[in-house]
């Protein structure tokens, strides 16, 4: 529904007048729709409050620049201000001196702090560093069990707690494991606690002061509500926290929590979880999360994961066809083939705004075998084919069902995905007719 | 810990939302304010701040203010009244508890996206269940995350039911296949049937999910009784799109909202009722056995908007 943002604040626009200069009529029309569209985030109501007005502050009487409307001008300043809000620090992890260097994770239950914690591992083992694990979750049955599991996915070492029951004690332990054992960073995960459960919060205190730990990092459910404020100055106020993982981005929420969190903890998002996949954990990008709340998708995302999947020229190739609608059914194949490496089509086809809620696109998720028959299909028919869809008519489908071993419908369906998305994209063309949301992109 | 009356635990269970709430609104009351724009304003912000969104938020309090105007009301006091009865309203046709009947085979599919407390919900169900007379059996269908098959065990163990179990990675289908074959062969209690956690937006793990409930329809007519989304109250705004699409995609039968014990409010589910109409089977509020409880409109609301 605000999707398009941008849009509706074009629409506000048209019915005001007075272009050059942003004027107070226009802007608090443009804040109301945007309030509306944090809140709908999940941004919490006092952090959208101060956010509205510190914008309305920076907006009334900016010029509008040459090249752009005034409602992309007022999402430009939203946006801008939203990623200097949310940025602004690095979002590496400071080691220390100390071997091992701990790091603990800590948050609610089932924000997912065991999977965080193997993938940071992971990430952090990428720098040649080696990683200990330790679960300090005595609490949640099979938790322990399933910190080794995956440990050993990645081929980290994992704290074998025994009969130990008292949390201090494991994570005191492993330390001095992992320091014989010449590990250069531990990572502890602990139980998931409500953050008024005084004595678990205490036992995290303890924990903390046994083991000091290099960093403290708050897990977060991107999918949080208006308490993410509460629960993050909670745990910050009675542990302290270095810094921020916002976890489950790869669903469909807006993740609001992140700017709150942000606003009241004032601690850096350092990483963001984005899939079930141990290798699924990266940097966390203001200017993408910024786009995200506001609710534009992210095109960025897309054009980088692209990139560091196919080689830069063909990305660029590839990103230059897109624009000229030029995208061929040959383009439609190897785009298939490098699906594999990027992710699922659903995962990069819901970074591009608006698309998420296409049903029809639902159909185009291809499992393994659908994928080889998709690009099967398409090896069947004859170049000119691919190049010029249009030119498939009913007899040229028979025979390319028959040569690629499927039916009929399945060459109808993948021609009428491969229209569908090609009107997409289409979409997204700034030379196109079409107002397109990339027009309406700040940046 | 002693008896303590549903409401008095649920009270509990919402206090913060209570506090919050009330303190606040009593606020709004207790003072000679008027019925200004600046008075909804301020309500406007309790209904967010409780997560209910927005629009939704709005779509109240232009109930509200209507109602006002209609009845020409000048004591704010009426507000807090009025706010009630809208809210109840609202919740009351949800209020739909879970009642199974002894006898007859009775299968349960427990849904949700990652972290929401299935598992952990699908222990204590068991455990009232079985106190209540009922046999029940447990299905490990979670076979992707590490270790979710050994905490099923655990609670299989701790509230004394069997567990039908394959290995990790082992298609769910095939577990949920396993245990109706139980059904199949004599066994008439309740089956609960566990899943991996998935976000709704990954289609190909939806698939999945309605491949598991084919599976279980096909060896049972009218079978799965029940598919339970389990939905974690601190969940803002993407919980109302979340049992959206379980809906429309596997066809869910009823919710249940967990972890009302922290401080978030769980006010989404003024949504879910108003927009899904969704029955809310049970509440988390806690993490005892007996902290998972039924859903009383009345007392939700009372639980939040009274002292």
């Amino acid at each position: 529904m605000f999707d398009s943002l941008a849009e509706k604040l074009e629409g506000i626009f048209k019915k005001l007048k007075g272009r050059g200069v942003l004027n107070e009529e226009s802007v608090n029309a443009a804040l109301k729709e945007i309030r509306m569209a944090l809140l709908e985030a999940d941004v919490n109501f006092k952090v959208v409050k101060d956010f509205i007005e510190d914008v309305r502050g920076r907006a009334i009487g900016r010029e509008v620049l040459e090249s752009i409307t005034p409602g992309q001008q007022v999402v430009k300043i939203v946006h801008d201000r939203l990623v200097e809000l949310m940025g602004g620090f690095s979002a590496s992890i400071k080691f220390g001196a100390r071997l091992p260097a701990p790091i603990m994770l800590v948050g609610l239950q089932g924000c997912g702090k065991t999977t965080t914690a193997v993938k940071l591992a992971r990430l952090i083992a990428k720098d040649r560093k080696k990683v200990y694990l330790v679960s300090a979750d005595v609490y949640r049955p099979a938790a322990m069990e399933q910190l080794a599991v995956l440990g050993r996915q990645i081929n980290a070492g994992v704290f074998a707690a025994g009969d130990l029951r008292d949390p201090v004690e494991i994570c005191a332990r492993a330390v001095e494991q992992a320091r014989k054992e010449g590990y250069e960073v531990i990572i502890i995960d602990t139980a998931g606690r409500l953050h008024i459960d005084d004595i678990l919060m205490a036992e995290l205190k303890q924990i903390k002061d046994k083991v000091n730990p290099a960093e403290i990092l708050y897990v977060a459910d991107a999918m949080t509500g208006q308490d993410a404020v509460n629960v993050g100055s909670k745990f910050n106020e009675l542990i302290g926290i270095d810094g921020v993982i916002m976890t489950k981005m790869d669903g469909d929420a807006r993740g609001g929590a992140a700017l709150s969190l942000k606003a009241v903890v004032r601690k850096p998002i350092k990483f963001v979880g984005i899939g079930e996949k141990i290798d699924a954990l990266e940097v966390f990008h203001p200017e993408r999360m910024a786009s995200r709340i506001l609710g534009m998708g992210d095109i960025l995302t897309l054009v980088e994961k692209a990139q560091s999947s196919i080689d830069e020229k063909a990305a660029l190739a590839m990103e230059k066809k897109i624009r000229k609608n030029e995208f061929s059914l040959e383009d439609f194949r190897d785009q298939l083939k490098q699906i594999k490496k990027m992710g699922s089509m659903k995962d990069i086809l819901g970074m591009i705004p608006g698309l998420s809620k296409v049903k029809a696109l639902k159909e185009i998720e291809p499992d393994d075998r659908e994928l080889l028959k998709v690009v099967a299909i398409i090896d069947s028919m004859t170049r000119k084919e691919r190049i010029n869809y249009q030119i498939i008519d009913g007899s040229r489908r028979k025979r390319i069902a028959k040569g690629s071993g499927t039916e009929v419908q399945d060459v109808n369906r993948l021609l009428k995905n491969y229209v569908e998305m090609r009107k997409m994209m289409k979409k997204f063309n700034p030379k196109s007719g079409v107002k397109s949301l990339m027009r309406n992109f700040p940046f | 810990m002693g008896k303590i009356g549903f409401l008095e635990k649920i009270k509990k269970g919402l206090a913060r939302t209570r506090n919050v709430l009330t303190s606040d609104l009593d606020d709004l009351i207790l003072g000679e304010r008027v019925l200004d724009k600046e008075l909804f304003d301020e309500i406007e912000e309790l209904l967010i701040t409780a997560d209910m969104g927005p629009q939704f938020a709005h779509d109240v309090i232009t109930d509200i203010q209507e109602k006002v105007s209609r009845k020409e009301l000048k004591n704010a006091q009426e507000i807090k009244k009025i706010l009630r009865a809208r809210m109840t309203e609202i919740l009351r046709r949800v209020e739909k508890p879970l009642h199974i009947t002894k006898g007859n085979p009775f299968v349960i599919m427990v849904i949700g996206v990652n972290g929401s407390g299935k598992t952990t919900t699908i222990g204590k169900i068991s455990g009232q269940l079985i106190k209540e007379g009922h046999e029940v059996l447990l299905a490990a269908g979670d076979t992707f995350r590490a270790a979710a098959i050994e905490q099923l065990e655990v609670w299989g163990k701790r509230v004394g039911a069997p567990v039908v179990k394959q290995k990790i990675n082992a298609d769910p289908a095939a577990v949920a296949f396993d245990a109706m074959g139980k059904i199949k062969a004599g066994y008439h209690g309740v089956l609960l049937i566990d899943t991996a956690g998935r976000l709704h937006t990954r289609v190909n793990l939806m698939e999945e999910l309605k491949k598991v409930k084919k599976v279980i329809s096909r060896e049972l007519a009218g079978a799965p009784q029940e598919v339970l989304l389990v939905l974690d109250a601190t969940t803002g705004q993407n919980a109302v799109i979340q049992a959206k699409m379980f809906k429309e995609d596997i066809g869910v039968t009823g919710i249940i909202l967990t972890k009302l014990d922290g401080t978030s409010k769980g006010g989404v589910v003024l949504r879910i009722a108003s927009e899904l109409a969704l029955p809310v089977r049970y509440i988390g509020v806690g993490e005892g056995m007996e902290d998972l409880r039924g859903f009383t409109a009345e007392e939700f609301v009372a639980a939040i908007l009274d002292e």
